[in-house]
C-alpha cells in the first residue's frame, strides 16, 4: 500500500518509450492521439508533445455512454467531445489516466465506433488499479498500482501532473 | 383550465435536480445554464456518423399531442430517438378522447404500457403540470406548450441559439416582438433572459396584444417599433397567433406588417451585430420580411438544430433526476 502523491513524469518517460517501441512494431506512422475528460486529456497532451505527433489531438466525453445511467444518472459536468479529424481508418491511441473496472474504456470505444470505424486503437493509460471487471487491457501502462480497500487514486493537473493517492470519503 | 399550484417544486426532486420540466419559471441559473451545457454537448453529436447516444436505449417515450404541431413533435421525437429511446407518437385530438376517454385513461392506458415519459402539447395551461402530478413515480413529463403558460424547451432552444452566437447573457438587451398576448413562448423566454441575468428585456407590440401588467415581470415595454428596436443585440419575433384571436385585436395584416413586421429597413435601429430568431412557423410578409428571414443576421434555422439538442438536454437529465429519486427511495 502506498499514499501521498506521486510526480508523473518519470511514469511518462516510461509510457513514451514503450509507446514508441510498440507503434514503431505496428508500423504506425502517423496516430491520433485521443484523450478521455478529464484525466485523460492531460495526459494525452504529454504524449502529444512527447511524440511531436503532427496531428491535432481529439477529447471523449463518454458521459453519454456511460452503463450505469440507470443507476447513478447523468453527470451534470459533461464536456462536449471533439475530434478535429476524422477518425475514419485512423490508428487511434486512446488515452486514460486509470484503467481499473474497463467500463470507462468500454463506453469510450463505443462512443469511438458511432464516429467511424479507426483502422486500429492502442490504449494507454498512466496507471492500472487492476480490479477488470470486463475483458480489457491496456496495451501500454506507466505502472500498476494496488489500493487498499478504502483507497482511492486521482490525477490533479493539469500542471503540475500529481497522482494523489487519498481515502475515500464516507458515503 | 387547470388549478395551477406550486410547478416549480413539482419538477425538481429531493436534491434539486429536473424530475419533469414544466415551466422555466423559478428554476435557477445553475440549473438553467445546466441545461444549456449538457445541451451545447449534444449539439457536437453532429460530427458523429452515428448521430446516436445510448442514454435512454430501453425507454419508452410517448409524445402526446393534443394540439397540432409539427416542428414541435418532430423534434421531440428525433431527439428522443437520438437518444436511443423507443418513440410513441400519439395525436390525440384525433384518438380516444373523441370516444369519450377522459385525460386520466388516457394516461393510465399508456402507463400499462410502461411509458418512462411523457412529453406533453396541450390548449390549457397548465395539463402537462396536472399531468405531473397524476403519474405513478418514476415518469417523467416533458411540457411542449401548455395553452398560453409556457413552453420552456422552445425558450431554452433560443437560449442556446443566443449563448452559441453572443457568448454570454449579461451584456444583451434582448426585444421580444410580436403577439406577446397569446405566446406561451414569450413568458417563458422573458423568465429564461432575466434569470440568465440578460441587462434589458424589451417587449414591442400594439396595447391590443400586450397583456395587462406585462411589465411586472421585469421587461421594458414599447409600442414603436424604431425606438424598441435601438440598440438591441437580439431580436426574437413572434408567430400571429390568429388561431388564438377571438376578437378583433388587429386591424389588419398589412397594417400590423407595416408597424411591427421586421423588415431590414426596421433593423437597421438594433446595433450592427444584431441577430434576429424566430420560433417559426413563419409568416413572411406578416411579422418578418423575406430578405430578414433568409438574410445573414437570421439565426431561424440555428433554433431547429438547437432545438433538437435542447430537448435530448432536458429528456435526459429528467430521466436522470427521476432515477436518483428512484434509488433514493430504495435505499431510504
Amino acid at each position: 500500500m502506498v499514499s501521498g502523491t506521486l510526480s508523473v513524469d518519470s511514469l511518462l518517460e516510461k509510457m513514451t518509450d514503450e509507446l514508441n517501441q510498440l507503434l514503431q512494431h505496428r508500423e504506425i506512422a502517423d496516430p491520433y492521439i485521443i484523450g478521455i475528460h478529464t484525466g485523460g486529456v492531460w495526459i494525452a497532451e504529454r504524449l502529444h508533445t512527447a511524440l511531436s505527433a503532427k496531428q491535432t489531438m481529439g477529447s471523449l466525453d463518454i458521459s453519454f455512454y456511460r452503463d450505469d445511467f440507470s443507476q447513478i444518472g447523468l453527470n451534470p459536468s459533461v464536456q462536449a467531445s471533439n475530434l478535429p479529424d476524422a477518425t475514419e481508418g485512423r490508428d487511434i491511441i486512446l488515452v486514460d489516466d486509470v484503467i481499473m473496472s474497463g467500463r470507462t474504456i468500454r463506453a469510450a470505444l463505443n462512443e469511438l465506433f458511432d464516429y467511424g470505424r479507426p483502422a486500429s486503437v492502442t490504449l494507454v493509460t498512466l496507471l492500472d488499479l487492476q480490479r477488470r471487471e470486463l475483458p480489457i487491457q491496456a496495451d501500454v501502462s506507466g505502472g500498476t498500482l494496488s489500493l487498499g480497500p478504502n483507497q482511492q487514486v486521482k490525477l490533479l493537473g493539469p500542471s503540475p501532473l500529481e497522482l494523489e493517492i487519498r481515502q475515500k470519503p464516507l458515503t | 383550465m387547470f388549478e395551477l399550484k406550486d410547478a416549480y417544486s413539482v419538477q425538481l426532486n429531493q436534491e434539486g435536480q429536473l424530475k419533469h420540466f414544466i415551466t422555466v419559471e423559478g428554476l435557477s441559473r445553475t440549473l438553467l445554464t445546466e441545461i444549456l451545457d449538457t445541451a451545447d454537448s449534444f449539439v457536437g453529436m453532429g460530427a458523429q456518423q452515428v448521430k446516436k447516444v445510448p442514454l435512454l436505449r430501453g425507454k419508452t417515450v410517448a409524445n402526446l399531442f393534443f394540439e397540432a404541431s409539427t416542428r414541435t413533435l418532430s423534434t421531440f421525437e428525433l431527439a428522443a430517438k437520438r437518444l436511443s429511446a423507443d418513440v410513441l407518437n400519439l395525436n390525440i385530438s384525433t384518438s380516444s378522447t373523441s370516444k369519450g376517454e377522459t385525460l386520466k385513461d388516457t394516461l393510465q392506458t399508456l402507463e400499462a404500457m410502461q411509458t418512462d415519459m411523457f412529453v406533453v402539447r396541450h390548449s390549457d395551461s397548465g395539463a402537462a403540470h396536472f399531468i405531473a402530478e397524476q403519474v405513478t413515480p418514476n415518469v417523467a413529463v416533458i411540457n411542449a406548450g401548455d395553452g398560453r403558460h409556457a413552453h420552456p424547451t422552445q425558450a431554452m432552444l433560443d437560449m442556446l441559439t443566443i449563448r452559441r452566437h453572443k457568448g454570454q447573457f449579461a451584456p444583451l438587451i434582448v426585444a421580444i416582438v410580436g403577439d406577446i398576448l397569446h405566446s406561451r413562448v414569450a413568458r417563458s423566454q422573458i423568465h429564461a433572459l432575466l434569470t440568465l441575468g440578460a441587462a434589458e428585456v424589451r417587449v414591442i407590440a400594439p396595447t391590443t396584444l400586450l397583456p395587462k401588467h406585462i411589465e411586472m415581470l421585469g421587461v421594458r415595454v414599447f409600442t414603436d417599433m424604431n425606438q424598441g428596436l435601438k440598440d438591441v443585440d437580439v431580436v426574437i419575433m413572434l408567430r400571429l397567433q390568429k388561431e388564438r384571436m377571438q376578437s378583433a385585436l388587429l386591424p389588419s395584416e398589412s397594417e400590423f406588417y407595416h408597424l411591427y413586421g421586421l423588415t431590414n429597413e426596421k433593423l437597421k435601429h438594433a446595433k450592427p451585430d444584431a441577430v434576429v430568431m424566430h420560433p417559426g412557423p413563419i409568416n413572411r410578409g406578416v411579422e418578418i420580411e423575406s430578405a430578414v428571414a433568409d438574410g445573414p443576421r437570421s439565426l431561424i434555422l440555428d433554433q431547429v438544430t438547437n432545438g433538437i439538442a435542447v430537448r435530448m438536454a432536458v429528456m435526459s437529465m429528467a430521466m436522470s433526476g427521476q432515477t436518483s429519486e428512484k434509488n433514493n427511495l430504495v435505499e431510504a
